[in-house]
């Protein structure tokens, strides 16, 4: 098991080591010790490896994740797991601004809140807050799920693609675009697998509310030509 | 980017270690500035004396003998400590503006970096670690301090563009953002009397905060006006007399995070600013909301 000590490792001895884990490797479980703020700890991560970082991260941690299944047992600093493309990303503490950005697959898991811009252009990523998110999330999201147990701030889900976004609290205000849909069963199935996989437990589908795109930014309206 | 950071300490026997740990808070973020940096420092106050912070360009020829030539211009006793390109004057309370007015004729060239009953700022082009050096701020003792490193955008990289920002008695602030509406503004507070030592954005941020506590409000009421009047990108640390403010524009971009025990405050632009402080382990901490105001004070505290 390589442990990593950032109080005297290069943050580039570790990237590097999990950049080369080849197929087949037996030594798959590392442990980061004294990550201390560091940035981009545990980024590029491309094979079935399991990342243990034993306190909190500063900028971009686990971006870029492919495969690899990354606890942060402390808070993470803006855009973790920004672009991860497999895999699962744990923040035990809370997260700041624009956690999951851009992400295109896997699950990221925020068991605290999640400052603004949460989850902003993603496309394909699984994002489940187990508190609070801020302003401006999901901002032109494309795809995948964003699912919130707590409240969701000012402009949610501002100039949506096809993102899904469940929100169990209170919305502040809606973004541009986006409004609240039906609640369908295959959106209650969705809801169940999520939160199962994200380890919450004693929370109904039921209790949450869908928030999706009403479709109307999608296409140039000749009734505005006159704005521009 | 830039990085600031602030400490206001609850517990008193901290004190002596201000200087130490704000310096070391402020090193930690050096790579999100390289251009200049300062700190201001909340220290001792002799009652009825007051202290003004100078810089000058060329200290062999203004500083010695400066008290001396003071004295004479105002017929009152200054004492002058020189650390570096700055000074602090200590004068009587009473003889502030005179002795701060006689510096324009007796050192044209030296410029006042702050003023007040407790407050020294020090600032220079350069990266923290020199900067603190030059100054010796490790060794200062405290009750709460603020510090700034600048990777300019608003204003040249000089001494005196470099942060905190100090235009009122005992007021300073540092900056990280940029603000939009800083010429219209200058021009209203010029037109209140304010002036102005420099191009720079922030000072006007830190001008209207003193414009608006010179009118009665404090610290708290000022950063909420603030949030009306001012325009653009902002996370603010202000430092008074007593007390210790944040604030974060509505749109939040510019980072924040903070932490509070029973010992202290402390506020950095990135927790890895955070992360030798005593007891950050306890500590409570938090990202400073949006349009929120959080402010502290001693002469306030329960």
């Amino acid at each position: 098991m390589p442990v990593f000590d950032l109080a005297v490792a290069p943050l580039r001895d570790l990237n590097a080591a999990l950049h080369a884990v080849g197929a087949g490797a037996n030594d798959t479980h590392f442990e980061v010790i004294n990550p201390r703020g560091h940035h981009a700890v545990a980024v590029g991560a491309d094979a079935p490896v399991t990342i243990a970082v034993r306190g909190s991260v500063g900028y971009y941690c686990a971006g870029m994740n492919s495969e690899a299944a990354v606890t942060i047992h402390g808070s993470a600093g803006p855009g973790v797991a920004e672009n991860m493309m497999s895999g699962t990303v744990v923040v035990e503490g809370d997260a700041s601004q624009y956690a999951g950005a851009t992400g295109r697959g896997g699950l990221l898991v925020i068991k605290g809140n999640a400052a603004s811009r949460c989850g902003i252009s993603m496309k394909g990523i699984d994002i489940v807050v187990h508190g609070n998110i801020g302003h401006m999330s999901a901002f032109m999201a494309q795809s995948g799920n964003l699912v919130v147990l707590g409240d969701a701030g000012e402009a949610l889900g501002d100039s949506l693609y096809e993102a899904r976004l469940f929100v169990r609290g209170s919305v502040k205000s809606l973004g541009a675009d986006c409004i609240e849909k039906e609640m369908r069963p295959e959106h209650l199935a969705i809801l169940a697998d999520l939160l199962a996989r994200a380890g919450v437990e004693g929370v109904a589908p039921s209790e949450f509310k869908r928030y999706g795109s009403a479709r109307k930014l999608y296409n140039f309206n000749i009734d505005n030509v006159d704005a521009y | 980017m830039c990085g600031i950071v602030g400490l206001f300490l609850k517990d008193k026997s901290l004190e002596p270690e201000l200087g130490r740990l704000l310096s070391d808070m402020l090193i930690t973020m050096t790579d999100r500035g390289p251009d200049s940096a300062g700190i201001a420092i909340y220290g001792a106050e002799a009652p009825g004396f007051a202290k003004i912070t100078v810089q000058s360009p060329d200290p062999a020829r203004d500083f010695p003998g400066l008290d001396g030539r003071l004295a004479a211009a105002t017929g009152v006793t200054v004492e002058l400590a020189v650390k570096d390109t700055h000074a602090v004057l200590t004068v009587p309370e009473a003889s502030l503006e005179a002795v701060r007015a006689a510096l324009a004729t007796v050192a044209p060239t030296v410029r006042v970096m702050g003023a007040g009953a407790s407050v020294e700022i020090f600032k220079e082009v350069g990266l923290p670690r020199q900067v603190v050096e030059r100054f010796g701020i490790a060794a200062m003792a405290g009750s709460h301090g603020i510090g700034h490193t600048r990777m300019a955008t608003e204003s040249a990289v000089t001494t005196l563009g470099a942060h905190p920002f100090s235009t009122g008695p005992d007021q300073c602030l540092v900056h990280n953002g940029s603000l939009s509406n800083h010429n219209n503004l200058r021009r209203e507070l010029k037109r209140g009397g304010v002036t102005f030592e420099t191009e720079n954005d922030s000072e006007v941020a830190a001008a209207y905060l003193t414009a608006a506590m010179r009118g009665g409000k404090d610290l708290g009421k000022a950063l909420e006006g603030a949030l009306a009047d001012l325009d653009g990108f902002f996370t603010f640390v202000v430092g008074t007399r007593s007390g210790f403010g944040v604030l974060r524009d509505p749109i939040a971009c510019k980072p924040a995070v903070m932490a509070e025990t029973d010992r202290y405050v402390a506020f950095g632009s990135e927790y890895r600013a955070l992360v030798n402080l005593p007891g950050i382990e306890e500590a409570r901490i938090w990202e400073p909301e949006p349009a929120t105001v959080y402010f502290w004070d001693h002469a306030k505290a329960a």
